[in-house]
């Protein structure tokens, strides 16, 4: 299967990265490429077969219900949460404004 | 005096334990070291006041007569990975960059907790995605080592890993960590004639570790020795709670336990392995490190893993699938870098960030994972590959039956120069072809070196084991260490 | 079958409604994160790393999430399923840290199960009807943005952020808004006597996505649909619905289509809008997240979850009008909250053991007291009362008197009327302030004794067949009493010396 030129434009608009034309003239070519080759994989007979759920054999552990039961997991710790923002007023994280 | 830099890092734990020299003195001539290897750009920010500082609480346990831990004393590499506490952590990647944590990974809290000190933070290929360490935001890492033709050609040091087996093929760092998500420990080990290995995922905890692609990443040591992973391996793994796919066991004396005598264990050969296309040197390696195994007592059997072939297209969906998600948080919102061009709303925000903020090789990534993802190709792809993974995992078990480990090349060629492979990502993906197969399937597996190729550069050998059995990959790479007696190193250039 | 109707140009439509419930599991810390889940926190002061999705951050999932989840299926009777796993839902929005919701679609947790809806004739819902739910699932709760504190930037907040949401979504099995707001009501009822949610919804711990289509009286197959997101309360539930509807119907007897859209309900008008931040389709991308394993449940877990079931609403009401043969009015109105319920059966418990009779014997008068009497007097104390004085013991001791005949009905809320403002003990009141009958034949006697010599020409009347003058002694003797005396006793003695 061969992917378009719009069609490589709207899986980088889905991924939220702006392409222009110039990336696109390498990108699409790179894309089938790698498509195609992956493609091999449809060789294989996997009726019979589930698709893997866990790499090594073992259960989902659940935890406690404990507020803060760790620093590392816990809350309580804004300045840590904002130390990185770009853009953080009044204790909150500031983006361009959305219309909802 | 013995250069201190030159030992590894049970020679220097033990050396500081019994005081033949202080941590302090260690520290500083590893700091001297990387300070005067810049050309190899390993680094992207040293941190010598973080080794300093380790080695001076360890000096001084040693003086107050306290317990010391695993890695006393032992200055390492931190892969740019692995979150550092108030210590820039980008994944070589533009949209980190000046990204500090308020927090610290496990891992290298542990490695903290058990005597380390930090060194700096080692460059890699952005995001973990690539085999040559070219798509670091922070430049090409060089491998120490250059061919024996008198040329001056960079060589690539391996990805993603590069910083790491750079760093410590050169001298400038007894040991670092590294990640594998497919075979980014194991092909840089091989390219600069070191050592590393890849525990059973979940053996290492990945909480704090910069996510490539969650069910196949995992942390392991990168050294010059056997022993030296083994050791600095204990002070890594260990059970987390706040990994969910964390291994709730005991961590092994794998050290204490190493041995080298194989009498009674059986070698299995995968006969897929022998690809068209493959280096004669590299074959020739392989049939060398079947006569060492055998001289160490192994029994050698021939086995198939059939589904060898479609490893690798199997890990380029799934991989690519889990990045797509997991760098959806990279959006210029809470950390990192933002992009807010005039006029721009929230979700242009997001494009013009992440168009400037990641390379191209994770932009392709990304989209090839969103596409593999995305309504209607779902099934024909990322479900597809599942299963195959599902396969070749079965491929593994049938193999426990007839083997007690695997040997295999780590890679298809030796380290080839900077810019050879960067304008075709299928030629690069091949890299992993050997290494690849293990990760899918969750298991151990190590990289040590054989020996040169006639261009004077290492070739590594790759041991793979069954899950939870580090032991025994270890103890076939100590085998073979001990008789490949190789004890070449790249000649200073930098 | 609902009769709702819209009258269109072209004919009968009938709606229908299918309801994607979002409720807040009770838990103290997140699904996936031990931050807290309070309600009311500065902005993001209850947000931990994970919830901010720094990188290199993991989730490991709440079991109390969990069981309250599978509590809330078994009370629907639904089907548990023992093998459920988490799903990522990939899209980008500023409320959304991870790019990804953590979610369950593939394999969630709760299957097939249903609630039933009483029969309202009142809002034409003639008898009771099931109501089927397709599923519960267990996913994370978003941020929230605010819009209106600077000029051009929205504010983050991520305290909400990984919250543990039951999204519950019924079938398409609902034909009025009145249906709507009774499947709302009830759920939040089964909900909130499983205790796995508060229900409460200005807080926003239950939210409807509200999808509606319509279609003309006869047709079989069902229009495009809208789905109206985040609606928070049970009256703005019914709006949306009757607003979109009827939008609906005029859209196509214009000669248009419906767009299947995501819209916004404003409660300002009652009516809907579609949402522009959400026009471009949406490819969610939906895969199990790989930093989580599937997630097993045990038999030992279930049978505990089981085993921690209260009674649910459906069965407490059978047994209130069965075993304590309460009339169906006052079942329902029992049951319908919690705490309703909780503070009838603490004091019909505490009245039973005072007067030494099963409860079913005082059950009635218990129900009339909490449903009517009770509240009547709380009512028109307003302010004055204090409703912490209101104990069950103190009440079952005015309802201990009065049923033993020493106080009034009329005393009873006096008394009550006192205990609420002064928190004093009933029978002390009862005492000091001279509230209670006077059962004492004696002084009743004596009080009849001189009405019937005071009236002898209204003695001789009655006597001579006229009855209806009995009351007449009645009121006269009360006078006399001034108000105090047992009616039983005044009525026995009346009769015997009227002859
Ligand atoms: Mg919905
Ligand atoms: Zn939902």
């Amino acid at each position: 299967m061969s992917v378009t030129r719009e069609e490589v434009a709207k899986i980088a608009s889905l991924a939220r990265i702006n392409v222009d034309e110039k990336d696109l003239d390498h990108m699409v070519p790179e894309f089938n490429n790698i498509l195609a080759w992956v493609e091999q994989l449809g060789e294989v007979d996997t009726s019979s077969v589930e698709p893997m759920t866990a790499v090594i054999e073992q259960k989902l552990r659940l935890r406690d219900d404990v507020v803060d039961a760790d620093p590392l997991t816990g809350g309580g710790k804004r300045d840590a949460i904002l130390a990185n923002a770009p853009v953080a007023e009044h204790g909150f994280f500031g983006v361009p404004k959305v219309i909802e | 005096m013995t250069d201190l830099t030159s030992l590894g890092v049970r020679e220097i734990r033990d050396g500081v334990a019994n005081g033949a020299f202080s941590a302090v003195e260690v520290a500083e001539a590893f700091n001297a070291a990387v300070a005067a290897a810049a050309q190899l750009n390993a680094f992207i920010v040293t941190t010598p006041d973080h080794a300093l500082e380790a080695a001076k609480k360890v000096d001084a346990d040693r003086a107050a007569g306290k317990e010391l831990g695993k890695m006393a004393g032992v200055p390492i590499g931190m892969k740019d990975l692995f979150a550092t506490k108030h210590v820039q952590t980008t994944a070589a990647s533009h949209i980190l960059e000046g990204f500090k944590p308020e927090y610290e990974s496990t891992v290298s809290q542990k490695l903290w907790d058990a005597g380390a000190g930090m060194l700096g933070k080692l460059n890699l290929d952005q995001f973990a995605m690539g085999s040559s360490n070219e798509t670091s935001y922070f430049g090409d890492v060089a491998n120490p080592w250059r061919r024996n033709d008198g040329g001056n050609a960079k060589l690539a040091p391996g990805g993603s890993s590069g910083g790491s087996s750079a760093a410590v093929a050169a001298r400038i760092a007894p040991a670092a960590t590294g990640t594998d998500t497919g075979g980014s420990i194991r092909q840089p080990a091989a390219f600069t004639g070191i050592s590393g290995i890849k525990p059973t995922y979940g053996r290492c905890s990945r909480w704090g570790i910069v996510a490539f692609a969650s069910s196949l990443d995992q942390a392991g040591p990168m050294a010059r020795s056997v022993e030296d992973c083994a050791i600095m391996l204990e002070a890594m793994a260990g059970f987390d709670p706040k990994d969910s796919t964390s291994l709730e066991l005991d961590v092994p004396a794998w050290a204490e336990s190493l041995n080298a005598d194989l009498k009674g264990k059986r070698v299995g050969i995968p006969r897929e392995y022998r690809m068209d296309g493959t280096d004669e040197e590299i074959l020739k390696s392989w049939d060398d490190g079947i006569a060492w195994l055998k001289d160490a007592g192994a029994e050698v059997v021939d086995i198939s893993l059939p589904h060898t072939k479609y490893a690798l297209p199997a890990y380029y969906i799934v991989a690519p699938a889990e990045a797509s998600s997991n760098l959806a948080r990279y959006d210029g919102v809470r950390y990192g870098l933002r992009d807010l061009p005039e006029k721009a709303g929230l979700q242009d925000m997001y494009a013009a960030t992440r168009a400037a903020g990641f390379g191209d090789e994770v932009k392709r990534r990304i989209l090839i994972g969103t596409y593999v993802l995305s309504a209607g190709f779902y099934d024909a792809y990322y479900t597809q590959a599942m299963k195959v993974r599902t396969l070749i995992q079965r491929d593994f078990e049938a193999a426990w039956e007839k083997c007690d480990f695997v040997l295999a090349p780590t890679t298809p060629t030796a380290a080839f120069p900077l810019g050879d492979k960067l304008d075709d990502p299928l030629a690069m993906y091949l890299n992993d072809v050997f290494s690849v197969p293990a990760s899918l399937a969750g298991l151990p597996a190590m990289s040590v070196p054989a020996g040169l190729n006639k261009d004077g550069l290492p070739l590594g050998l790759q041991i793979v084991g069954p899950a939870f059995d580090e032991q025994a990959v270890l103890n076939a790479g100590l085998a073979i260490e001990q008789r490949a007696g190789f004890t070449a190193k790249p000649e200073k250039w930098w | 079958m609902s009769n709702y109707r819209i009258q269109g140009a072209t004919g009968e439509w009938e709606v229908v409604i299918g309801l994607e419930v979002h409720a807040q599991v009770t838990s103290k810390a997140k699904l996936f994160s031990s931050a807290s889940t309070e309600f009311g926190a500065e902005p993001n002061a209850q947000v931990s790393l994970i919830d901010a999705a720094m990188p290199g951050m993991l989730p490991v999932p709440n079991r109390e999430c969990i069981r309250q989840a599978v509590r809330t299926g078994m009370a629907i009777e639904a089907q548990i399923n023992k093998w459920s796993r988490f799903d990522r839902k990939n899209y980008f929005y500023a409320d959304l840290p991870q790019g990804y919701q953590i979610s369950q679609l593939y394999h969630p947790l709760v299957g097939e199960g249903a609630l039933t809806i009483d029969a309202d004739e009142k809002v034409g819902i003639p008898e009771d009807k099931v109501i089927r739910i397709e599923r519960i699932h267990v996913e994370q709760d978003a941020g929230k943005l605010m819009h209106d504190q600077h000029p051009t930037m929205s504010y983050v907040d991520l305290n909400r952020t990984g919250v543990a949401l039951m999204e519950i979504v019924s079938r398409p099995d609902m034909t009025s808004p009145a249906e709507a707001g009774a499947y709302v009501r009830k759920l939040r009822s089964i909900l909130r006597y499983v205790g796995s949610c508060d229900g409460n919804m200005e807080e926003g711990s239950m939210r409807a996505d509200v999808n509606v289509s319509v279609r003309k009286v006869g047709d079989t197959e069902l229009g495009t649909r809208t789905e109206t997101k985040n609606v928070n309360s049970v009256r703005f539930v019914m709006q949306a619905i009757e607003h979109e509807a009827q939008r609906q119907v005029d859209v196509i007897e214009d000669g248009g289509t419906i767009v299947q859209e995501t819209r916004l309900f404003d409660p300002n008008t009652g009516t809907t809008r579609s949402m522009r931040s959400k026009e471009d389709a949406h490819d969610y991308r939906y895969f199990p997240d790989p930093d989580l394993l599937p997630l097993e449940l045990d038999d030992a877990f279930l049978e505990d979850c089981r085993a921690s079931l209260p009674e649910l609403p459906d069965a407490k009401r059978a047994r209130y009008t069965g075993e304590l043969g309460l009339s169906d009015y006052n079942a329902r109105e029992l049951t319908a909250e919690v705490e309703t319920f909780a503070r009838f059966e603490t004091l019909l418990a505490a009245t039973a053991k005072g007067i030494g009779k099963p409860e079913k014997d005082v059950a009635t008068q218990v129900a009339n007291w909490s449903l009517s009497v009770a509240p009547g007097v709380i009512k028109a104390l307003g302010d004055e009362a204090d409703i912490a004085h209101a104990t069950a013991e103190r009440q079952a001791s005015i309802l201990d008197m009065q049923a033993k005949g020493e106080i009034s009905g009329g005393q009873a809320k006096e008394i009550f009327e006192i205990v609420l403002k002064e928190g004093r003990d009933p029978a002390e009141i009862a005492d000091t302030e001279g509230l209670k009958q006077v059962s004492d034949t004696g002084a009743i006697e004596e009080a009849i004794d001189t009405i019937i010599a005071n009236n002898a020409d209204k003695v001789e009347e009655y006597r001579g067949g006229k009855d209806k003058l009995f009351g007449f002694f009645v009121g006269q003797t009360m006078k006399a009493m001034q108000g105090k005396a047992n009616p039983a006793v005044v009525n026995q003695l009346l009769k015997e010396k009227l002859g």
